[in-house]
């Protein structure tokens, strides 16, 4: 498991460490900042299939960092986040199609329907270490298309053939596009998702479920209850990517069973590793990665993406092993040291 | 009666297979502790290689015999370039480098023969054998290969000196390594035979599943659930484990409405996930105890 090291370590410098470190912490919140902006008013500059994809990227960044949570923080791993991210999607779709409920209540109820499917999946699946968690996991994903075809359940999920969702249509008073409403729309959310993920992880909550990932007897020494925690880790990493499958049914307007095979486990795992195990903000940068490179893959040659999705990862693991925010971190380790 | 001994039948040949991709998932788990997860994809690939080579006009058995021997030097080769390099990589990196090596030989597969339904050859036939009902000719031959198999893999186990080394190697790699066994070898060796009976299976299986590169996915799963019944740690566990599920397949297939047919794949899931609860060391493996 790789630990993130406290930013502090690296701090090697004139100014007292305390004083660094809230120009560090200012910093971070100004380039946070920064970036808020940029997000909000890049939808103005470019066509529309732009922010259709930067919509996309958002999406893809929550549904990494609900993998994160349990990844990253609690040390647990699943290549079954496709089929949560199915399920959050066909919850949505289930609900517009069939009972014309409004978008807006669709997430929360993904979210609802993902935390106790992940909750009930976790009692039995968390008992397991690592390698049975990961091979229960790909049982999981492996399975969920097949579940979703069920014929004697079409009646709700359409079988086949998928259902088709009404894409949400901006509000009558802004002056805005569809397009950029779900744009908008999706930032606010995730904005406010990745708030409480970076609040969860900094709570006493947080720091249980980082306990149980460095060391799970101290932590059960300590007072945790282990087994609580991780269930409820698995049923909130689920709750996240679950959002963020309805965030894909909205943007989309469409879900069909093949679309949620172990291939987007493997899209979110890949995303994951490239932004960097185990932390928040390296979740969209996987995000954007997980997008663009099969479009960069597909234009050098069709159908290739999976095989370049095999040898980055490769050549991540062998020459980046903590991932972009770990490279960045170190760069900026290594800048700041020649500053010195 | 005659329709439960005929889909007892059919099971057993089905679970042939799964016994095979079960045993070579356990000589992998065995050597290096961990699940191959690009196991179906790896015989899966060489059984395209298998029957591109009958497409340039080579006999069956050559071309049986050829591809069985590509995969496993490929399989030595994977272990030496891309696994010895993360041996003590943490968990995670390792896990990822088989799902790496899943999507490339999926991909790849898919770009190289594209992704058509092709039908493959079997040099058994499809009669029913010896004029009865029960089963046909390729199933016998499937149970009967998967049998022969098994047999020289027991003979070379207890029967040779290189067997030996390897169990030992496995068993316990510091004590083998001081008794002049070259550990690293001998898991390249596991690795390839690992990947040669993956071949077989994969070889076998093609004529029923017909060949595309999704097509191990399922066999695979069973595969696993076959090793996780019989125990990760018992070959011979993970055989009987194999046959095993593919009964069950088959008469809940026939015997369970609507559910057996159209959720072949949540069965398995079902099956590796009571089993991994209950009895996690399979019926037949050793429990791990670890020192805290």
């Amino acid at each position: 498991m790789t630990t993130t090291i406290p930013k502090d370590d690296i701090a090697v410098g004139a100014a007292t460490p305390a004083r660094r470190a809230s120009m560090r912490l200012g910093n971070r919140n100004l380039i946070v900042a920064g970036l808020v902006v940029v997000a909000f008013i890049v939808p103005l500059f470019v066509t529309s299939f732009v922010t259709f994809q930067l919509t996309e990227v958002l999406i893809y960044g929550l549904a990494i960092l609900g993998l994160n949570l349990l990844t990253g923080f609690n040390g647990q791993f699943s290549l079954g986040h496709s089929a949560f991210y199915g399920i959050g999607a066909y919850t949505a779709a289930i609900l517009i199609h069939n009972y014309e409920v409004s978008y807006l209540w669709t997430l929360p109820a993904a979210g609802v329907v993902c935390f106790v499917i992940g909750f009930l999946f976790g009692l039995p699946a968390l008992r397991l270490q690592n390698l049975y968690l990961a091979l229960a996991t790909f049982a999981l994903a492996t399975a969920m298309p097949q579940i979703l075809k069920f014929h004697a359940l079409e009646g709700w999920t359409g079988g086949v053939q998928g259902l088709v969702v009404d894409q949400p249509e901006a509000p009558s008073f802004l002056p805005i596009s569809d397009d950029q409403w779900l744009y908008y729309f999706t930032l606010i959310v995730v904005l406010v998702m990745f708030l409480c993920a970076e609040s969860l992880i900094h709570s006493r909550t947080g720091r249980a479920i980082m306990a149980i990932r460095d060391n799970p007897i101290a932590a059960a020494a300590m007072g945790i209850n282990n087994s609580l925690y991780k269930t409820l880790t698995f049923g909130m990493s689920a709750l996240y990517t679950g959002i963020a499958g309805a965030l894909g049914a909205l943007a989309i307007a469409y879900v069909a069973p093949d679309s949620f095979t172990i291939f987007l486990s493997i899209s979110l795992l890949v995303g994951l590793i490239i932004g960097g195990n185990g932390s928040i903000p390296g979740c969209l940068f996987g995000g954007l990665f997980v997008l663009y490179v099969p479009n960069i893959a597909n234009a050098l040659s069709t159908g290739l993406a999976g095989a370049i999705y095999g040898v980055i990862l490769l050549l991540v693991i062998f020459v980046m092993p903590a991932g972009a925010a770990g490279f960045v971190r170190l760069a900026t380790a290594r800048l700041s040291r020649r500053q010195a | 009666m005659e329709l439960l001994l005929q889909q007892v039948m059919a099971g057993l040949a089905n679970g042939a297979i799964y016994a095979c991709m079960a045993l070579a998932i356990v000589m992998i788990f065995q050597a290096i502790d961990h699940l191959n997860f690009a196991q179906g994809e790896m015989a899966m690939f060489a059984t395209f290689i298998a029957w591109q080579l009958m497409q340039w006009g080579l006999p069956y058995w050559g071309a049986f015999v050829i591809s069985v021997a590509l995969s496993f030097v490929a399989g030595v080769l994977i272990d030496r370039v891309l696994f010895r390099p993360v041996q003590k990589a943490p968990i995670l990196s390792q896990l990822v480098a088989f799902i790496a090596l899943f999507s490339i030989l999926n991909s790849s597969a898919g770009q190289i023969w594209d992704y058509t339904i092709k039908s493959f050859p079997t040099p058994f036939g499809h009669h029913p054998l010896f004029g009865g009902t029960l089963i046909d000719t390729h199933e016998a031959g499937m149970i009967g290969v998967t049998a022969l198999l098994l047999a020289l893999l027991y003979v070379f186990f207890r029967g040779t000196r290189l067997g030996l080394a390897m169990r030992a190697a496995a068993a316990n790699p510091e004590s083998a390594r001081l008794v002049g066994i070259r550990v690293g070898w001998m898991t390249a060796l596991g690795w390839g035979m690992a990947a040669a009976i993956g071949t077989v299976a994969g070889i076998l299986v093609a004529p029923v599943v017909f060949l595309e590169p999704n097509m191990m996915l399922g066999v695979l799963l069973y595969g696993f659930a076959g090793a996780v019944l019989g125990g990760l740690s018992s070959p011979g566990g993970a055989v009987l484990g194999g046959f095993a599920v593919g009964v069950m397949e088959n008469l809940a297939g026939t015997f369970i409405p609507y559910v057996g047919q159209e959720l072949k794949l949540t069965l398995a899931l079902v099956m590796i996930t009571v089993v991994l609860m209950f009895r996690p060391s399979g019926l037949f493996g050793r429990s791990v105890v670890s020192r805290v």
